[in-house]
């Protein structure tokens, strides 16, 4: 019998990893706001927003995980995801600052007088609205990943021309938003934040808030990956994953199936790109650079591809080693690092950290749990005829 | 399409005048073959015939250069892709056994159900009663009920085959088309797997066999079709098929 939605989704391990998103989620903001500036308690904001980086990057890798680790694609685009669900936040506490830009325009931001605007462009309104910006942090990429999937997956694209045709995505978007005419600040991006729902984005309260919501992000993200990896339709999209065409001859229809993926996987990193940008105070065209979803897909296979936890868990990994390396002597060789890293992981631990974890700790456990089974059944006077092998 | 153009044959299947060439190379010429509803053909011919080859064509994988492919009498598969014909009621299974090597054999067989395949469907789906009795009637008749919970991949060949022919089970098609399912299989398999077969036919399916074992298909006890370079050689029972000396021409190599 198919067990309840709860029991499926909530096993122990995805139990345990609630328990310490929730844990950081709370405690965290907690002891920044209530312990003063020196206590041993006391988280300081730099590091909370750090760390609220993390919690942005978990849910990105989480939503690559759920196309790649459960489906087969491999999509080296998804930096523009999160990228245009920052770009949606960004235009929203653009248009908070107001008047009080440095040239006091009342609509205009700064750069569009600078480049001499005259009204604002069409596809900036709305975004004086909170509840309007949300939805587009999930619309905007969930429509570019419908678009693009509608057109890949129904031609049957797959395996690398899949990844580089993601790949020339994120580079084309990366160009467009380089350019002055194209409205969204050029090079420079969008910054200079102030308020975000009428609080003071760089006050301690508005980051703690920040980061709290980031780890419920990802809760619900996790929950939701959750729910369909072990929903019937995951065991379809892992068929899909292992044998594509077998599964076209058993009657589903394969690119719908990766139509819904991808998309739901799109919306998820444009949530992870809206809480990454008032951490950060700034979305520039370079969040598109084709390195960026690269780097992505490493912290998953560093985690372990397939496992959710796993991705979560590689992308704080490895960003926590960029932070510490990049800010030492090392910097300059951060990214051989990343590649040898990489390899070495393909190599040596192909399953990642999680996968690993798993295949030494799952033997253990099963002889452990069969052993539990059996003095229960004897002390029940249960005479066992014979084990299962 | 006009009412003039549906063409509408008795039969279960119905091949005529069908030519598909890989690079130029002819890989099946004319081929015509029809099989009555709830018949079963036994379909034999030496490597490279293009046995395979006919059933990626009836199941929508190879579109064919010419030639009609009809289904339950009219249905023209020439038009549909693999999903479509899927649901139409066609089911198969693959020369070399293909199951989803990283799942349960249980999922292997709960994937194969045949119910609604569209994603809403699916992410919402709740076995029924009469699924899960479904399932445990097919592991029954595989003899895989012990091994239920083991990942498909570690299957022996036999057992594999045996697996995928569970699936055809769960997905109940009208029409199976039955590629090699005996190799790697004992004699006693091979015993097991006829008379599992011959039970298929008797409820009602028509039951297309491609078969080198000749014990075996003579165990099927029904009409034989022999192909050769993509055509038919010869039709009829085995004993009929084996002494035409064109098909023992071919068989002993010229
Ligand atoms: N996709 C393809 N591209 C090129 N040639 C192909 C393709 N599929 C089949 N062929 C060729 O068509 C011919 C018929 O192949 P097919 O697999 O149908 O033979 P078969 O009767 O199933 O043989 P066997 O008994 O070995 O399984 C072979 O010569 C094969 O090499
Ligand atoms: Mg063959």
């Amino acid at each position: 019998m198919t067990p309840h939605i709860l029991t499926r989704t909530l096993d122990r391990s995805a139990t345990i990893f609630l328990i310490i998103v929730a844990a950081v989620g709370i405690l965290l903001p907690l002891s920044n706001l209530l312990f003063p500036e020196g206590s041993a308690l006391h988280v300081p904001t730099y590091l909370m927003a750090l760390f609220g980086k993390y919690v942005c990057y978990a849910l990105l890798a989480l939503s690559i995980d759920l196309i790649w680790g459960y489906c087969g694609i491999l999509s080296l685009g998804h930096g523009a995801f999160f990228a245009l669900g920052g770009y949606a936040m960004g235009m929203y506490l653009m248009r908070q600052i107001g008047p009080r830009g440095v040239y006091g325009n009342p609509v205009l931001p700064d750069f569009m007088v600078f480049l001499n605007y005259q009204s604002l462009p069409w596809y900036w309104y709305g975004f004086d609205m909170f509840w309007f910006a949300a939805l587009m942090v999930i619309v905007v990429p969930g429509l570019l990943a419908f678009g693009f999937g509608w057109l890949a997956f129904r031609s049957r694209v797959t395996g690398v021309y899949l990844s580089i045709i993601t790949q020339a995505m994120t580079y084309a978007l990366l160009l467009a938003f380089f350019r002055n005419d194209f409205g969204f600040g050029g090079n420079n991006g969008l910054t200079d934040f102030k308020d975000i729902l009428g609080f003071n984005v760089q006050a301690d309260g508005a980051r703690a808030a920040l980061f709290a919501l980031s780890c419920l992000a990802l809760a619900l993200g996790f929950l939701i990956c959750r729910a369909v990896v072990t929903s019937k339709l995951g065991k379809v999209l892992i068929a899909i994953r292992d044998a594509e065409s077998r599964t076209r001859f058993l009657g589903y229809r394969v690119e719908s199936y990766k139509l819904f993926v991808f998309t739901l996987s799109a919306c998820m990193a444009g949530v992870a790109g809206a809480l990454y940008v008032p951490q950060v105070g700034i979305i520039n065209p370079g969040e598109f650079a084709p390195g960026n979803s690269i780097e992505a897909v490493i912290w998953v296979a560093v985690g372990g591809r397939g496992t959710l936890i796993g991705a979560a868990l590689g992308a704080v990994v490895v960003n926590y080693a960029k932070t510490v390396f990049t800010s030492g002597p090392l910097a300059p060789y951060w990214l051989f690092m990343l590649g040898a890293l990489f390899i070495l992981v393909t190599l040596l631990l192909p399953k990642g950290i999680i996968g690993t974890f798993n295949a030494w700790w799952e033997p253990w456990k099963t002889k452990r749990d069969n052993a539990n089974a059996e003095s229960a059944a004897r002390e029940d006077g249960v005479i066992e005829p014979k084990m299962a092998e | 399409m006009s009412m003039l153009e549906t063409r509408s044959t008795p039969s279960m299947l119905y091949l005529d005048g069908v030519h598909v060439s890989f690079d130029g190379f002819h890989a099946i010429n004319n081929l015509s073959l029809t099989l009555a509803t709830g018949e079963m053909r036994a379909i034999i011919g030496p490597n490279g015939a293009g046995k395979t080859t006919m059933m990626d064509i009836i199941t929508g994988k190879t579109k064919p250069d010419q030639g009609e492919v009809l289904f339950d009498g009219s249905v023209d598969l020439t038009k549909l892709d693999e999903t479509q014909i899927a649901e139409l009621g066609i089911g198969r299974k693959f020369q070399k056994p293909t199951v989803f090597e990283s799942q349960t054999i249980e999922d292997n067989l709960l994937l194969a159900l045949n119910v609604d395949h569209r994603v809403r469907g699916t992410l919402f789906w709740r076995q029924s009663k009469a699924e899960a009795a479904t399932i445990e009637r097919v592991l029954e008749t595989i003899r895989l009920t012990d091994a239920r919970d083991r990942l498909a991949g570690s299957l022996s060949h036999g057992q594999k085959q045996w697996l995928e022919i569970g699936m055809l089970l769960a997905q109940d098609p009208k029409l199976l088309l039955v590629d090699e399912p005996v190799a790697g299989m004992t004699d006693v398999e091979t015993h097991q797997t006829a008379e599992l077969l011959k039970e298929i036919n008797r409820d009602h399916k028509t039951v297309v066999v491609v078969e080198h074992d000749m014990t075996f298909v003579r165990e099927l006890g029904v009409k034989v079709t022999c192909l050769h370079e993509g055509t038919v050689l010869a039709e009829g029972t085995i004993d009929q098929v084996s002494a035409n000396d064109r098909v023992v021409e071919v068989y002993l190599g010229r």
